[in-house]
Parts: structure tokens; sequence; C-alpha cells
């Protein structure tokens, strides 16, 4: 349409007229639907709506009681979790690093339960490029998958619970089940359930203090990483030197904590 | 029933990177806009606080920032053949969410795509024959060249403050930039990054080597910056905790870091958050758009007129909107007849892991950014001779780490057991010790690659998901494997005691992160039997409805695409402006 053809009523293209209305506009400000902040907002005229502590900080996870886990199932998370990071002279194991504390606390979250991932059916076999399509969330996988291995070690290792077994016997089973050579009764297989803890267990061990694994920033002294330090830009031009000042975490560090 | 808003001149869906930059230029020209943005608010004083950003946990691992699937997902398949399944958790690639978009955890690499890249087809034609091309790859000309582009790409580099060294200004080619580059009118606005141990390492191997290495272009500032719109960004602080990211120092270029402080103080802006929009409203003619209609987060529904609607958000949703609007045609692989949904393309990431021997080299990988490195291209487009090798395409090859949060980035040698005291003591002696260089490469189009809308699946509001049917060319995978041998060579000159090599191989899965750089499916070009769009963005179908975003790729370059989005969303505000706005309609005739 070219402007001669333009219709003679109504507005003929707003394009020319608006500049006069928004200049005529005189509500400016911040006009929120909903008093929550997780509801829909409209925003004009005002700058940057900057909203103080919009988004939460973590909070510190403490150690206590499970959120999550039976004692029973407790224990024997923080069992595989001694197998999978042992004690050596590199670093404390993961048990002693709270690798168990840091897999309670996510899966009472938004973790265990899936309810940021696509959880809608049907639900069908898929392809291995497919990915999962499984449906069960974190928090069932870990409630059939601990109970599958004990009934398992109490049905072929004469009577005894996973606790029960040697370090050795340990390793031999998680062995097993990582090569997919142990078979598990229930929806949740061996070889799926080994990879589902090896995954949280190494998550809890790196993630940041605040959630509860890592204890002290032990791994991150094993491994040479600074933490949150946010600011290397002395060291850029170092090559091939050791960076040498200690970690630090999101909570800070334990010798910066009040004394006494 | 849908309540009726008062008209605006122009709504822009999505408000990232291209929505920010559309909704600036167009206020500057007096119209009224709002922007509908289906995410929360987000900025970097209360959202990228620097007391809790650097948290891998929860933004690396959980993906804080990106879309939820819970709220929308794709569904996958590698051939028509198969069912297509959701991705119920986001692996292959991380759609961004919220004000921003993307653009606030991208690594920002600002590439600008070469001349042969605007003119695929042709260039290749010329230079090998048009036998060449295989019959199923389904490649073309843009529809614009790099010469009628470069002024837009100097727009957003000084927008953005990119950090770089120009290779070629005006012709004459520049000692330490990139030689393979199209001519630029001036200077990178903000001279290179420093560069740590093990980018220079890789320059000093490459250059022995005979190649020409020279710094990333960098959305990461090198100095202290105040861009064309008077926002000034901090210097880059090498913290590591970039990728997948917000950027706590204002260093790492974004909607936020560079326009919004602007745009959010215009009294003919409107940003309406936590908005989602179900669909462009058509009139009866089906020619011509009156606007959208969206729903808030309480499930109200609002019908918002408009005279021009910009569609802005991630690609995916670009070609998504455009399928449940009914604007364009979609395209039929069986007859290859339609366009949209057409030429949907990827990025081949290829990758190989040095190994070095922990007594003699120390990388400090965890400093680091991710623009942060060096570079070669001879590997790249067609810098390189393809007529002898059976395939056309290349990468650009570069050292960048990126940081080294430890939940994600602590690789050991091949072979390394993966718990217990074994894994430990691998991992231990590799981590400050490796040193990974990648090859992020081109992805051709394919007949048998596209879009289209799930028949099965739905999102939260009952509305189809988009499907995307892929896999790698052979083309591709052939051009991977021999990119990825070319980048092992260097790696061994620069002294690994072993070598992880990973070129892209077998069938595409959507489990382990590759790239976010999907792009296509509503193609740009000349012709509107090939194009969703013509070269200036616009719909051919309905004129008053453009759409920016890398869904107008009609394939993908071996650079990271968010150059050109940005040039692309100000040649388009430039077209509105200089020629839509004083006659209202079709900007090319077909």
């Amino acid at each position: 349409m070219t402007p001669s053809e333009r219709p003679k009523t109504g507005r003929p293209s707003v394009f020319h007229t608006s500049r006069r209305r928004f200049l005529a506009t005189t509500a400016m400000g911040l006009v929120a639907l909903s008093a929550s902040g997780a509801h829909a907002k409209i925003l004009f005229g005002t700058g940057l709506p900057w909203d103080s502590g919009a988004i939460e900080p973590p909070r510190q996870v403490l150690p206590g009681p499970w959120t999550f886990f039976t004692a029973r199932e407790a224990e024997m998370v923080e069992a595989i979790a001694e197998r999978l990071i042992p004690a050596d002279d590199l670093s404390v194991s993961g048990k002693d690093a709270g690798c168990a504390v840091f897999i309670d606390r996510q899966l009472s979250g938004h973790y265990g339960s899936s309810e940021r991932l696509y959880m809608k059916g049907p639900f069908q076999q898929g392809l291995p490029t497919q990915g999962d399509q499984s449906g069960l969330t974190p928090a069932v996988r870990y409630r059939q998958g601990l109970k599958a291995l004990d009934e398992h070690c109490r049905r072929t290792m004469g009577g005894k619970s996973f606790t029960e077994l040697s370090p050795e016997q340990k390793d031999q089973l998680l062995t097993a089940m990582e090569k997919d050579e142990v078979k598990f009764d229930g929806p949740v297989s061996a070889v799926s359930f080994f990879g589902q803890i090896l995954k949280n267990t190494m998550e809890g061990f790196f993630a940041d203090p605040v959630y509860g694994g890592n204890r002290d920033m032990v791994s991150w002294k094993m491994i040479g990483f600074p933490g949150t330090r946010y600011d290397y830009r002395d060291h850029v031009l170092k090559h091939n030197q050791k960076y040498t000042l200690p970690p630090v975490s999101i909570g800070g560090r334990s010798d910066w904590a009040r004394k006494g | 029933m849908a309540r009726k808003l008062p008209r605006k001149d122009v709504v822009v869906i999505g408000l990232g990177w291209t929505g920010s930059i559309i909704a600036n230029e167009l206020c500057d020209e007096g119209l009224d806009v709002v922007a509908l943005e289906r995410g929360p608010w987000r900025d970097t004083a209360t959202d990228f606080n620097i007391g809790y950003a650097p948290d891998e946990l929860r933004y690396n691992v959980r993906q804080e920032l990106m879309l939820r699937p819970a709220q929308e997902t794709v569904t996958a398949r590698n051939n028509a053949g198969q069912t297509a399944l959701p991705m119920r958790q986001f692996g292959s690639f991380h759609p961004g969410n919220g004000v921003g978009g993307a653009g606030v955890h991208w690594a920002g690499i600002t590439w600008r795509f070469s001349p042969a890249d605007f003119r695929l087809r042709s260039h290749y034609t010329e230079r090998y024959g048009a036998q060449s091309i295989p019959e199923d790859m389904t490649i073309q000309d843009w529809g614009v060249t790099y010469e009628d582009m470069e002024p837009y790409y100097d727009k957003f580099e000084y927008l953005a403050g990119v950090s770089g060294k120009a290779g070629n200004l005006n012709g004459r080619m520049q000692e330490g930039g990139n030689p393979f580059e199209g001519a630029r009118a001036r200077e990178y606005p903000n001279p290179p990054m420093m560069q740590t141990y093990g980018p220079t390492l890789f320059a000093e191997t490459a250059a022995n080597m005979g190649y020409k290495p020279f710094p990333i272009p960098s959305s990461l500032l090198s100095r202290t910056y105040t861009n064309p719109l008077g926002v000034t960004m901090g210097q880059c602080t090498f913290c590591g905790f970039c990728t997948n990211y917000g950027c706590a120092n204002y260093s790492k270029a974004s909607a936020q870091t560079t326009v919004l402080p602007v745009l959010m103080r215009k009294s003919n802006f409107e940003l309406r958050t936590l908005c989602e929009v179900l669909k462009v409203n058509l009139d009866p003619s089906g020619r011509k758009a009156t606007g959208v209609t969206y729903i808030d987060t309480s499930g109200n529904e609002y019908e918002q007129p408009a005279d021009l609607v910009v569609l802005c958000a991630f690609m995916l949703d670009n070609v998504r909107l455009m399928l449940l609007s009914g604007i364009g045609t979609p395209y039929d692989h069986q007859t290859g007849k339609g366009t949209l949904g057409r030429n949907f393309c990827y990025q081949m990431a290829n990758q190989v892991v040095g190994f070095f021997d922990p007594a003699k080299y120390n990388f400090n990988n965890f400093i680091g950014g991710g623009a942060t490195g060096m570079a070669i291209d001879e590997f790249n487009n067609d810098n390189f001779d393809h007529g002898p090798l059976g395939f056309l395409g290349g990468g650009s090859t570069r050292c960048a780490p990126i940081g080294a949060e430890p939940i994600s980035r602590r690789p050991t040698p091949p072979g390394s057991p993966t718990w217990g005291s074994g894994w430990k003591k691998a991992m231990r002696d590799s981590y400050l010790s490796n040193l990974s260089v990648g090859c992020e490469a081109s992805s051709y189009a394919n007949r048998g690659n596209f879009l289209d809308l799930d028949p099965t699946y739905t999102d939260r509001l009952g509305r189809p998901l988009m499907r995307i049917t892929f896999d790698f060319p052979e083309n591709d995978l052939k051009m991977s494997a021999y990119v990825t041998k070319k980048v092992a060579e260097i790696v061994r000159a620069m002294g690994a005691q072993q070598i992880d090599e990973n070129p892209r191989t077998g069938h595409w899965s959507v489990v382990p992160y590759q790239s976010t750089h999907v792009v296509g499916g509503t193609a740009m070009g000349m012709d509107p039997s090939t194009s969703v769009v013509n070269p200036y963005l616009q719909s051919w179908d309905v004129p008053n409805v453009f759409t920016v975003g890398a869904n107008v790729f009609p394939q993908n370059s071996g650079y990271n695409p968010t150059g050109t989005v940005g040039a692309l969303a100000f040649r388009a505000a430039d077209a509105i402006r200089s020629r839509y706005l004083k006659s209202p309609g079709p900007l090319v005739h077909a």
C-alpha cells in the first residue's frame, strides 16, 4: 500500500501519530498486576525496575535430620559415597564430605520432584538419542533403587545388607552395577541407579559447600580450584605459574568465622 | 475470552538481544512499543549478584537461567520415519528464558560471517561447480551480501563493545588479526583480551606450523567502555563463571549491559514480563496481522492490537509462533514444497582434549571466560581447498578456556577409572594440566532436516510442541572428521602426552550438550519459494510481521551466530525506520 492509497477515514497509520500520543501519556510508573513477583508485571518509563532480593540466594544446608531419606536409606547412600570417593591421602571420603546430606536435600527440592522438567505423557520407550523417557523422578529412582539394591544384597550375599559388605565386596558390586551385570527387581535398573548416584555424589563433592557437600571445600583444595574468587586479572599473564591463594566459597571460608 | 487492550504501534515478542535492539530503535522513531516477555525480569544487580552468581550447581548444572522444559520443550527424532519424543530435560542445547534471553548466558564470542557465507550456493557453484553440492543439500544464498551487512555488524560490535583485532581494514591486511575475515570499515571498539597460558601456547604452536592465530572477538570486555547509547560496561575479570551464567561484573555484553538501561527509561516503551504470546492474530484475508494474543501467569488472556508485530523470541519459538499463527506455508519434506520449518540446521561441535605432563604444565583453566582465547581460521568455511576432499564447510578452531568449574569440567585421560581412588588421582593430575581445543563448525541444510508441530505432545497450555527432525548429514560428518584431525595435529605439537579426539560422529543425540546454535526454519532470501522472509526479515506472506533471530539463517556457518543475529536486528530496524514506516507494505516485490 502506497501512502496515496491509504484509507481516508480512521487512523491511516499510527506510525505518523504516535509521537503525539505517547507524549500525552502522563501515567508513568510501575504497575504490577499482582503483588507477587512470580506474576505478570507491566513496566514502563521507570528505568530499571530493581527489586532487591528478587532472586533468592541459596540457603546454607546444615547437617541435621534427613529430609528425604529414611535412616536406613541414608546409611546406604553414605556407604556408596564412601566407595565412589574413598578416603585416601588426597581427601576425606564422599561420606565425610557430606555427599549424602547434599543428595538428601536435593531430593527434597525441585530436583527430586522433576518439577521443572517436561513430565507430560505419553511416556514411551525411545532411542538412546532421544534421552531419558522413563518419567521416574530422581526421588522415585532413589527410593526404588535403594530398595532393589538392598533386596539384591540380601538375596545374593548370604543375607547381608549392602552396608554389611566388606569394602572389596561393595566395590565389586558397584562395578558390576556400572557394567550392567546386575539385575534389579523393580522399575529402576542397576546400571541407571549406579549412574544416578555417581552423578549426584560427584555434584555434591564438587558443588559449592552451601549445598551440604564439599565440606570445607575439600574437593577444591584437592584439585586447586579457587572457588568463587571472581577476579583473576592479576594472574592472567602469570603463565604456567601456580595460583596460590586458598579457595573461597559462596559462604566465605571457615577461617573467616568468628573464633571462640 | 481475551480482554482487548488499547492499540500499540508495535508489539515485540521476546526481550532478548534482538527484541531490545528493535524496540530501542523503533522507540527512537517515536513509535509506541510494547514488548511481551514470557520469562521474568532479570538484571545484573538483582539476578547475577556477585555474592552468589558463581554457583555451578545452580546455573550450569540445574540450568536456573534456562527455559524450563515444564514450561516448554521440543520433541526430537533423527528422521521422519521415527516417532519424535520430548526432550524432558534440555541437553543438546539451552534455550534462554526471561529478559535478556539466551544472551544472558551466552559465551560472548562475536564473529562476522564470511563474505562467502552470504552467497554460499553461488560461491561453491562458482568455485567447484554445481555438481559439488549434493542433491539433498539445500544450502542457499541469503539475499544480502557481506558488504550490505558490514555497517550493521559495526553497529552491533560498537553496541556490545567487542574486544578484538581487525584482520582486514578496508581491504588492507592487519598483522595479528584474522586474515580470512571480510573487510571492516574500522577497528574493533576495544583491544583484544589478555591471554592466559593455554591459548598463548596454542597460538605459538599454530604460528610455528604456519597458521595465522588471532584473538577471539569477545563481547567480554578488555577494558571499561561506554557504548554509543551511553551505557558503561566494566572490564572482564576472567572469573571463570561465564557461559551459562549471568555476569556480575557488567563485563559480558547482553541486553542488560548495553541497551536496557536506556530502553527502560523511554516513556514510549512498555514491557510486560511473564506474558507468553499464544499467537499472532491475522485479519480474515490472512495477509495482515492485527496484533497478538497472550496469556499472563494467572491464566488471563489479552488481545494486544498492533500495526506491526516483530517476533524476537528464541529462534525455535519464532518458528513455532509462525506455525501456530498460520503465517507462511509449512514445509513438506516429501515434496520439498513449502518453506516454513525448512532448512533447520545446527552447529557441528568438535573438540580435542590434550593431557599434558602435570609436573611441567599448569594452565589454570579456571581463569577464563566464554570468549577469551586464540583462534585460527585456516579450516573454516571455504578457506581451504575442498576440491579433493569430498565435503563442503569447516569450522573456527580455537583454544578458549571458559572456566573450570569442577562438577562439569574435570576431564580425565581416556581409559581412566570413573570413581574410586584411581579416578581421584587421574582427575587431580589432569585438572590443571589439560587443555581443550575446539572446532565449532558449519551445519549445512539438508532436505530431511526440518521443524514442524508435533502431533502428540503439547505444552502446559495445550499447544503442540515444536518437533525437530534432524540428523547430521554425511557431508558434515566428513567435515568434522577432517577438521578434528587437523586440530589434533596442533594439540600434539603443543606437547600433549595423550589426546582425546571428539569429532561429531553418528546420529544427533539430544543428551550431551553440544551447542545452543540451532538455526533456520524461516530462511531469509530473495526467492519466496525457498525463503519465509525477505532480506529485511519481513514475512513474504504477512508484510506487517518481521522476525529477527537465528531462525532466518538459511544454514549455519563455522562461526557462533550472535554477531550476525545482532547485525540482522540493526538491519531490520533500519529497514523498518527508513523504508517500511514511510510506506507500510512489502519491502521487496517477489
